[in-house]
This record gives structure tokens, sequence and C-alpha cells, in this order.
């Protein structure tokens, strides 16, 4: 057989995880206290009579749906990002503290509407905390780990977040513990869809475009720094500028993320590496695939996260934690940089 | 061991016991209960009430003896973690040996008892400890089998460890469902390292893998210096190398088990304590091991009381104390590294 050419495997990845995409929404909708058989659904979308089914696909089963999709997508385009501008294969939103950073701001916001009754949140004001403390924790674990001139050393990345990462999961716990949230907070500090809706979609969905495009735009950029900062800087690259604009980027849509789905983790060190395998080192390619990548697997992770132990629900932050750490033990057993 | 030295490390060494006194003091005093110190003393003396007399000796002294006996483990466990691996970063905590212990035994009270705390029979409490080792090691014995590659580098070491970590605790997460509400929080508590065995019964369960693995690593800590110099003028000194590394390492874990099985996930602890002891007394093992100690007895005593009074009647796991002094701390160390 033929080797595909890169473009070629692009294109099959895009549309081959599209298309498992849809079989995945199709199940995700009809799975749930209530199953809905696919036929059902389908006559459900298609004729529009408002019977309980509907009611249930589009008040609850929808809106879930598609928020899996997007943080999905979002988290490992952080990751994709994260990746190219520090040359690192396991820099990540969730190794680098940038998630956790985001929950805690959150379970602050709760407990300061507990404490001060007049005090109400609405999502929104809820995703500029997240964003407040994913960029407090990004920048802290950034600054730790430098090693000047745009260097970045890979060991003190993942401990520097892992180290900070664990604290603001330890105050957030504590916090809740005292002020009586835990289950509350639980569901963010684990991570999990439960609570979508339609809300979240919209938030989602305008926060997603602006830093979509925004990628997109910035793809041809993260292709040259990839390839080290003396090339990047040699090409007349502002690397500083454009490591700002990519770090503000990945706080805008883990934030985002976040703000919805609570401390989701390794989605943005698993799917980049399974992409980057396939359509090689162009950004243009691997943005666009991580995404739908990232899409199939929170989609999956959230039908998994339903079957394990139904009633009830796993975290999925925990579900993707058990698969990520292979893919991240693996990385680094193969990474020189770590010897 | 000249004069000075000596004298000095007497002095360090006197300052942290008086230290451990006072914070074990205030500790006393601490709880629900409202004791004025003379009211300690005179319970102390035998002439209390009949409360007071049950406040301080059944539920304020046997958790205090714990908090010694765990913030000793931890602290030791860090330091000959730290000088094996030859990396000021190493800690049974960060590595996922705790985790790995603790999620050992929520398992094993599972299915022991049903469900974790109310009533847990003498059996279990004693057979405990045993199961958390299990645990620990099944961790430890993980991370270096995937850390080794020609060898143990001590970065790759670390990030397997943080990797291994990371994974326990999902399991863990994903295990508390399985528990009712009241029992998730505690095992929330758990997770994030707090001291609850606190009846005598577990005192006298953990004391002597503690007491004896101690000693047996003061009596190797020589080995730990040699060993610092590097393999090969190790094993030119007669020591047999990878022997030695791999009895003291298992020493460290069974160290951070056992006080795991009874304080849950401390982590950052075995990270700092026998870095200030480096500081203040030189890094000569020796010397260091009981100074570690102490600053981690010292540390985790205090720690404990601030967890328990602090936002009492609601108890804050200590891990969380912890892990506030410890973070900034190990981020500094990185810093300055």
């Amino acid at each position: 057989m033929r080797k595909l050419t890169r473009r070629q495997s692009y294109y099959f990845l895009l549309i081959g995880s599209l298309m498992i995409l849809g079989v995945g929404m199709l199940i995700s909708i009809s799975l749930g206290a209530k199953q809905i058989s696919i036929s059902d659904l389908l006559k459900s979308l298609t004729t529009g009579i408002k019977d309980i089914n509907y009611e249930i696909i589009f008040s609850v089963r929808l809106p879930r749906a598609i928020c899996a999709i997007l943080v999905g997508g979002y988290l490992a385009l952080s990751g994709a990002i994260m990746q190219g501008v520090t040359r690192n294969p396991i820099a990540e939103p969730s190794v680098m503290g940038i998630t956790q950073g985001a929950t805690f701001m959150i379970a602050l916001a709760f407990v300061l509407q507990k404490v001060s009754p007049g005090l109400s949140f609405s999502y929104l004001n809820l995703m500029l905390f997240a964003f407040l403390g994913a960029s407090i924790s990004g920048t802290l674990v950034y600054v730790v780990s430098s090693r000047g001139r745009g260097k970045v050393d890979p060991v003190k990345l993942a401990l520097a977040g892992t180290a900070l990462g664990t604290l603001l999961i330890s105050l957030a716990s504590g916090m809740a513990i005292i002020n009586n949230l835990s289950q509350q907070l639980g569901f963010w500090i684990s991570g999990g869809l439960t609570g979508a809706n339609w809300q979240h979609v919209k938030i989602l969905l305008g926060i997603g475009f602006v830093g979509c495009t925004l990628s997109m735009l910035l793809a041809p950029r993260l292709t040259i720094l990839s390839l080290g900062e003396d090339v990047a800087i040699g090409l007349g690259e502002k690397t500083n500028r454009i490591r700002l604009i990519a770090l503000l980027l990945v706080v805008l849509l883990t934030g985002a993320s976040v703000a919805v789905a609570g401390n989701i983790v390794f989605v943005g060190l698993v799917v980049p590496q399974i992409v980057k395998s396939l359509v090689g080192v162009d950004y243009k390619y691997i943005l666009p695939c991580s995404f739908t990548v990232g899409a199939v697997f929170l989609t999956f992770g959230d039908i998994l996260a339903r079957l394990i132990n139904p009633p009830f629900e796993s975290p999925i932050g925990s579900l993707t934690a058990l698969i990520g750490v292979p893919v991240f033990i693996y990385l680094i057993r193969k990474e020189r940089a770590y010897e | 061991m000249n004069k000075k030295v000596k004298r000095k490390w007497l002095i360090t060494a006197s300052i942290l016991v008086l230290l451990i006194l006072a914070v074990l003091f205030i500790s006393l005093n601490t709880g629900s209960l409202a004791m004025t110190p003379s009211e300690v003393i005179q319970t102390l003396l035998g002439q209390g009430s009949r409360s007071q007399q049950l406040a301080l000796f059944e539920l304020r002294m046997p958790r205090i003896i714990m908090a010694i006996l765990v913030g000793g483990a931890l602290a030791l466990s860090g330091s000959v973690l730290q000088g094996v691996t030859k990396n000021d970063l190493a800690d049974a905590g960060i590595l996922g040996i705790n985790s790995g212990a603790a999620l050992f035994v929520v398992m094993y009270i599972y299915f022991m008892n049903g469900n974790v705390y109310s009533g847990i029979s003498n059996l279990t409490i004693f057979t405990m400890p045993i199961v958390a080792l299990v645990g620990a090691i099944i961790g430890a014995m993980l991370i270096y089998i995937l850390a080794w590659n020609r060898g143990i580098k001590a970065s790759r070491l670390l990030l397997i460890g943080i990797g291994i970590n990371i994974a326990f605790t999902s399991l863990l997460t994903i295990f508390q469902l399985r528990f009712t509400t009241t029992e998730y929080n505690r095992i929330m508590a758990w997770t994030s390292g707090s001291i609850w065995g606190t009846s005598w019964k577990y005192v006298y369960a953990v004391i002597p893998f503690i007491l004896i693995v101690m000693g047996l690593i003061y009596y190797k800590a020589r080995y730990l210096d040699v060993m610092h110099l590097g393999d090969e003028l190790a094993t030119g000194l007669g020591v047999k190398v990878e022997r030695t590394r791999l009895l003291l390492l298992f020493l460290a874990v069974i160290l951070a088990g056992v006080a795991t099985s009874v304080a849950g996930n401390i982590a950052f602890l075995g990270l700092i304590a026998p870095h200030m002891a480096r500081r203040l007394v030189g890094p000569k093992h020796k010397r260091q091991l009981p100074i570690a100690a102490l600053i981690g007895i010292l540390i985790l005593l205090g720690a404990d009381t601030l967890a328990r009074s602090l936002f009492a009647p609601i108890e804050i796991p200590v891990g969380i104390v912890v892990a506030v002094i410890g973070v900034p701390y190990f981020i500094y160390l990185m810093l300055i590294d």
C-alpha cells in the first residue's frame, strides 16, 4: 500500500473523526436514565412532536453532548498549542496547573456566594473567575520553569505544575469542607458534564469562535516556533508575542472548559500526541484534527462515565486521567530530555 | 565529628525539642472541650474531672502521639528517598507511594467492613498497616520498573512517580462513588491527608513498624553518605550498591506506607523536612536524619493543631495545611536551583 501523504492523512483523520463523532453523539443522546432508542431519537428529531422524548433530548441530552464535544475540542486544542510553544510533549493545561487554577477560582466563587447571601454569579461571571485562575497559575508555572530566552525546563514544568495543581486542588477541597459545599464542588474537582445546559453551549460557542479563529491564524507561527527559538527569530518572528498570545488562547479555552465541565485532565496530552503521529508537524493540520479527535475522546469518555457504575456517573476527570497516565509515562520514557 | 559541629547539632536539636514540647502543650489545650493550661497540668497529674481525663487521655493524647509518629516517619522516608535517588525533590507523597497505600487501605476497609470508619473491627485495624505496606510497595515497584531504562535517572523517576500518583488518586476518586455521601467526605479527607486513626489501638498497630524501621535507617545512615559519593566510589569502598539501595528504598517505602495507613496521603512533608535539616546541620546523614525527623514532627504536630482549631468545629485535612506550607517551599527550591 502506498504511504499516505501528510495532507491525505489529514483529511482522512478529519473526516474519520467527524464520522465517529456523529455516532458518538447519537449514542450519547440515547443513553441515560431513560433509554431512548436510535429510531425514537431520529423520529423526535425529524417530526418535532413535543413528547417526553423530545423534552429529554432537547433540554438535557443534546446540550450535554454538545458541551462534551466543545470541551474536549478546546482542551485538546489548548494542549496542542502549549506543546508547540514550549516544545515539550508533556506540556498541557492540567500538567501546567492551569485547569487547577481555574477550578480553584470557581470554588472560591462558590464560597463567596455562600458566605454573602446577596451575591450571585452568572455563568459568565464564573467564567471570568476561571480565566483569572487559569492565567495566574499558568503564568506562575511558566515563569518558574523557564530558564531564559524562551526555553522551558521540561522537568520543572511538570514538577511546578503538579505541585501548584496539588496545592490549588487541596485548597479548593478545604474550602469545600469548611463551607459544607463538598458535593457541589466535588463535581468541579473531579470533572463532569452533569449540569450542562444550553446557556453553557452558547457561552462555549461564543468563546470558542474567537479562540478557534485566533488559533488557526496563529497556526503557521506555531509551526515555525515549534522548530526552535533560534529558527523562529531567524525567520523574523516575534517569539515573545506569539507565546503571549498562545498563553492567552490557552487560558481562554481552558478556562471556559473548566467553568462548564470542571477539572478534566490529560485530554490535551493524549490527543495532540495521537494527532501528531498521524499528520506530522504542521500546525495547520494539527490544530483542526486535535479539535475533532479531542471531541471524540471526551464524547466517548462521557459515555463511558455513564456506563461504568449505573445509575451513578463516574467523574470524567478521573477517567481521562486513567487513560492519560500510560501516555504520559510512555512520553517520559521516550523523551531524552528527562535523562 | 569535631566539637563545634557537635555543639551546633546539640543546640539545634534541643531548640527543636523545646519547640515540639511547646506545640504539644498547645495541642493538648486545643479542642472542643476548653481547658486552661493549669487544668491540663492537673489532669496530667491525675486530678482532672472525668470528661477532662477522657478528652486528654483518650482523644488528644493518641492523636498527638500519632502525629509525632507520622511526622517523623514521613520526614525520614523523604530523607532516604532523596539520598538514594540523589534528587532533592523526591518525596513519598509526590511519587505516588502514599496514594498507593491509601488506595489499598480504602479498598481493604471497603471489602472488610462495607464502609469506612463506622465500626472497624480490631482485626482490620491491626492488619491495616500491612495492607498499606502492600499498596506502598506495589506503587514503588511500579515506579521503579517503569522508570528503569538501563539504570534509574532521578528526573525520570520523579516524573513517572507523578504519573503513577495521578493514576492512583483517580482510582481512589472513582472508588469514592461506591460510598455514601458522608463516607464520600471522609474519603476526601483521606486523599488530602488527615490523621484519623486516633485511638490507642491504632497507635499500637503502627508503633512497632515505625520504631524498628527508623532504627534500621539510622543504623544504615553511613551508607547513605557513601552512596552520595557516586556508585563507583561506593563500590570501591566495599558497599554492595544495588542491594543497599534497594534495602534503603524498601525501608523508606515501609515508613511511608505505614504512616499513610493512619494519616492518609500527606505530601510535601517528606520533601521539606530533610531539606531544612540539611540547611541546619549539613549533609551528613547521621546528623541530618534525627533533625529531619524532629522537623517533620514539629511541622505535622503544628499543622494538625491548626487543622483542628482554625475552623473549629469543622476539621480540615491536615494534608492541606502541610501543602500550604510545602508547595511554596517546593517552588522556591526550584527557583533557586
